[in-house]
């Protein structure tokens, strides 16, 4: 019996311990931890959900305290109990005689109580109706202020990230201004995907055929995980994305210098990077890749105009650093099997030319 | 005349099976009892494959960037678990349960169409194998259990798998469907004399509500699944975008059905606990009537939910919020329920027996899955838990801790009179406690690894990401429940080779089933019992208990003993069935072969029709 006891304890501990956990310090770092929203939008569904869940840590108290103390009180007592010991039939022969000397009173029920638990739940649900039906309009409708837009396309298995009004397109990093409201058209070139920016709003499928929209804003600068959410093939668990907020004159200064050009700092730098751009023209990758103001024009893979900014590679599973931009470059497959870019096969020197060139792209 | 005779003489020659003992016995049964024991033995088979595939999972996402799995065999596991654990495991084992059990709490002597009942589990049995011999025929599909398109087309999954998978379903879906019918007429039209549908157990509303979902429901998964075959087969263009296709289509095609597929999983759970917590607390349910109209309303409701899987396709505000307020009205029904189950306990003499002991943790543990369900139905936080592991934990608290718990009880419960040997009480108690440590160990880490942002779904992710502790916590508990059912295994393989001989009714139970021997004889019961009351052999044991006009329920007022005709063995269902299997095969690899199967099918439904019912007359207790 103390068992049945003890196991109700332990899953009213365990409870406990998501209470603890979800504002503790470990959940805070992980980055996907929507319960501390960045922006409006997942602030407004971060508090609906908790609405939820104190209602239903206080339904679960209640219902298994009732439970424990129904075990607890109601437990069969001496021979009649023996029929679950593990004595056999004799042992349940004794129970089954204990029992018709101790036969409970045998209700059948009782209209006003269940009257009574048909009511109580409809009024809590009614408590969530309210918010789930305002929150719900709330967030369809247009944002204020002056949005900025975003198409959103999704690729097996990287983000493209269009800018229509600035003319700039970006992959797998969205740069936003933070402050404003930012629109975004979610569309897909091949299968489903799944966008999902947990720290600033819920998912929103990118579905080929249709166009979905959703906004969401940054309130605070800062680098803000994302991935697909939507099982999309190999690499769906690969295919990640960061939005990066910055301060509104940061972005304007982005936005102005997207596709400059590389930045160089010397001259073996400059002739680094002016072999780099040779062979990226001339070489298989710009039958895939863009680059603003060269003669890449590729869509099949991510525009490559601004690399040299983004912090990371290959739909956010490398720190974008030299070796892994080299490493990512020399064998695609080596580092993500299945990956749809080919091993294009440079030597060290085009390899590292094409490293600084990219490098330089910034 | 002449040619009636020999036409006659000609069906009558056809082989008809004599063996009442051994393999063919088996292969060739009608016994509702023997294909329940058959569905038993099947699905706990693929419970175990499933499982292991599970266990793979886990293994894999025990530790970030871990190289265990390769990608794609990691999105072949995860569909085929679900899959397989699905209509493979859970809905058969229930399937097991419906077949040995609801012609003995209905009173009746065997399901309306025996035969029928044996082409369910033959056709149960040829899509599961059908479905798993992908594994060795160039991989299973990796599309998840919902196969979704466009994904699931050639264009992106140009192997045989996603085909293995639909004709799998397809298979095995003819086979629910029977049964589905097979005991919608059972439990209208064979009820013993006297047991009214308000006196029916609760078990059989569950079943009949679960038959009556299944009717509605397995219809439109049939025709999804049928238009993603004909696109990847015959190149037609349902789902194809360029074609001006919209692939919502097949989400709400598929959600029709997979809605009401989580309460065909789960009415038969609520059913059997309602048959085993009032055994166990020698009380009768509380509030029957309204249990009732719970189950007919969950039923009901049930398929007016589907689309809050949707919430992210952008279906807007208005469909959104309808879904919403739709999938939280089922709570109402659920929670009664809850409630009821809670009034059956109050006030009753508890005995912890193993089976009592799985259903309280149905209980707790379904408390919890349905309480996470609420959570979701709310359409903009949904757009934050759903695709993570706050859902892949709510619904395992509702497939495991609901279905899978009930399952286990029914087991300890019923097992006795299936077997006739009773299981082994404490090695079911340690293996309860170890499946409720390990799951609660497996499952609870994942709604908080939910709210940490984690999708459902990946086979790898990064440490930074702050998961590493809960999914090394899940995988721990995923190896104790795997102890656990080891337990149970255990425990069913020497119980029944040297376990107590089960007597007819070891727990001093209410329902008919008991007041026959164990296991139950071919022809259930030697007299069709006349019903008084809903828990008849409750009152037949406490006769101070019956109400007032009714008429004293005994043994008594059964129907006569006489001479009992059974139907005979058939080798047809197993013929339909293998021509469908092989006709499967023809469809993926040879045209001729799928006309050879096709051809045998409909030879073996010939047979059906004339060979003649091949009755058996029993004499009752003659053969004991």
């Amino acid at each position: 019996m103390c068992s049945v006891k003890s196991a109700m304890w332990r899953g009213l501990i365990l409870g406990g311990l998501l209470l603890a956990f979800l504002p503790s310090q470990a959940a805070m770092a992980a980055p996907q931890y929507w319960l501390d929203p960045a922006g409006p939008v997942a602030e407004m569904q971060g508090r609906l959900f908790l609405l939820t869940l104190w209602i239903m840590i206080g339904i679960f108290v209640t219902v298994s305290g009732v439970l424990v103390y129904t075990l607890v009180r109601f437990r069969a007592k001496g021979a009649a109990a023996a029929g679950s010991a593990p004595g056999g039939a004799a042992a349940r022969r004794e129970s089954a005689a204990a029992g018709e000397q101790d036969l409970p009173p045998q209700i059948e029920g009782s209209h006003k109580l269940e009257l009574v638990w048909t009511l109580i739940p409809f009024l809590l649900l009614i408590v969530i109706a309210i918010p789930t039906v305002r929150y719900s309009f709330a967030l369809a409708a247009d944002p204020e202020g002056d949005p900025i837009k975003v198409r959103v396309v999704g690729h097996q298995w990287w983000w493209e990230f269009q800018y229509p009004e600035l003319g700039i397109v970006t992959g797998n990093e969205m740069r936003i201004p933070v402050g404003r409201p930012v629109e975004l058209v979610i569309e897909s070139d091949d299968v489903i995907h799944k966008f999902w920016v947990p720290k600033l709003a819920g998912k929103m499928d990118a579905i080929p055929g249709r166009v979905n929209r959703m906004w969401f804003q940054a309130d605070e600068p800062g680098v803000y995980y994302g991935q697909c959410a939507e099982m999309c093939g190999t690499h769906h668990a690969n295919m990640r994305l960061r939005v990066v907020a910055l301060p509104p004159a940061e972005f304007e200064q982005w936005a102005d210098n997207w596709g400059r050009g590389p930045v160089v700092t010397s001259e073996a730098e400059r002739q680094a990077v002016e072999r780099g751009r040779q062979v990226f023209e001339t070489r298989a990758c710009f039958g895939c890749h863009s680059i603003e103001g060269t003669a890449a024009r590729g869509v099949a893979g991510p525009n490559l105009t601004d690399i040299g900014l983004r912090t990371t590679l290959a739909a956010g599973i490398l720190e974008n650093t030299p070796e892994n931009l080299a490493r990512w470059i020399d064998d695609p497959q080596s580092v993500k099997p299945g990956a749809l870019m080919p091993r294009v096969g440079l030597t060290d020197s085009e390899l590292n030319d094409v490293v600084a060139y990219l490098r330089s792209l910034r | 005349m002449a040619t009636t005779t020999l036409e006659r003489s000609f069906w009558q020659a056809l082989p008809k099976p004599r063996a009442r003992t051994g393999f063919w016995s088996w292969v060739t049964t009608v016994d509702h009892k023997r294909i329940g024991i058959l569905y038993f033995w099947t699905a706990l088979a693929f419970f175990l494959i499933g499982g292991v595939e599970a266990l793979l999972i886990r293994l894999q996402l025990a530790r970030p960037e871990q190289d265990l799995v390769a990608p794609d065999l990691f999105n072949q596991l995860f569909t085929m678990h679900a899959t397989t654990m699905i209509f493979l495991a859970i809905m058969p084992l229930t399937a097991a349960f419906f077949n040995y059990f609801i012609p003995l709490l209905v009173g009746a002597r065997d399901v309306a169409f025996p035969k029928l009942n044996a082409l369910s589990y033959w056709m149960f049995l040829a899509g599961g194998i059908f479905l798993n011999s992908s594994w060795v025929l160039g991989g299973p599909s990796d599309a998840g259990w919902f196969g979704y398109p466009n994904y699931s087309l050639s264009e992106f999954n140009p192997g045989l798998g996603v085909d293995f998978w639909i004709i799998g379903l397809l298979l095995a879906g003819i086979g629910t469907l029977v049964s589905g019918f097979n005991f919608i007429v059972t439990i209208l039209n064979m009820r013993a004399p006297g047991m009214s549908l308000m006196r029916m157990p609760m078990f059989a509303w569950a079943t009949l509500v679960t038959s009556f979902l299944i009717v509605f429901s397995f219809p439109v998964i049939t025709v999804a699944l049928l238009l993603l075959l004909f696109d990847r087969v015959f190149g037609t263009v349902f789902f194809d975008v360029f074609s001006g296709a919209d692939l919502t289509l097949y989400h709400h095609l598929f959600w029709v059905f997979g809605h009401p597929e989580v309460y065909i999983i789960v009415l038969p759970a609520m059913g059997i606990v309602s048959e085993v917590l009032p055994v166990f607390s020698r009380k009768p349910l509380f509030g029957y009537s309204v249990m009732v109209f719970s189950t007919m309303l969950i039923g009901f409701v049930g398929f007016g939910v589907w689309s809050h899987h949707l919430f992210t396709v952008g279906m807007g505000p208005v469909v959104n919020t309808i879904f919403s307020l739709a999938t939280m009205i089922i709570a109402v029904p659920t929670g009664i329920k809850m409630f009821n189950w809670i009034g059956t306990l109050f006030g009753g003499r508890l005995r912890f027996t193993a089976a009592m002991l799985y259903s309280l943790g149905f209980l707790a543990l379904f408390l919890i899955g349905g309480l996470t369900g609420v959570m979701l139905s709310a359409a903009p936080s949904n757009t934050q838990i759903h695709h993570t592991y706050f859902v892949v934990g709510h619904f395992h608290y509702v497939m495991i801790g609901g279905a899978l718990f009930s399952l286990m009880s029914a087991l300890h419960y019923w097992g006795p009179k299936m077997f006739g040997r009773m299981l082994d009480e404490r090695l079911g108690k340690v293996a309860f406690w170890t499946l409720f440590v390990g799951f609660n160990l497996t499952f609870f880490p994942m709604n908080i690894l939910g709210v940490m942002g984690m999708p459902r779904r990946i086979y790898t992710y990064s440490a930074g990401m702050g998961w590493d502790g809960l999914n090394a916590t899940s995988t721990l508990g995923a190896l104790i429940m795997a102890v656990s059912i080891l337990i149970t295994l255990y425990n069913l393989v020497t119980s029944l080779r040297n376990g107590e001989r089960a007597p007819a009714d070891p727990w001093d139970g209410r329902t008919l089933e008991w007041a026959i021997p164990s296991p139950a004889p071919e022809y259930n019961f030697a007299r069709l019992p006349n019903v008084s009351s809903r828990d008849e052999l409750w009152v037949r044991k406490h006769p101070q208990l019956a109400e007032g006009a009714a008429v004293a329920a005994s043994a008594e007022s059964d129907g006569p003993a006489e001479p009992i005709a059974m139907p005979g063995g058939s080798y047809m269902p197993l013929l339909v069935s293998l021509g469908l299997f092989i006709a499967g095969y023809g469809l993926l690899y040879s045209m001729p072969v799928f006309v050879g199967g096709i051809v045998l099918s409909l030879l073996g439904l010939i047979g059906w029709g004339f060979e003649g019912d091949n009755m058996r007359i029993i004499q009752p207790g003659g053969e004991q």
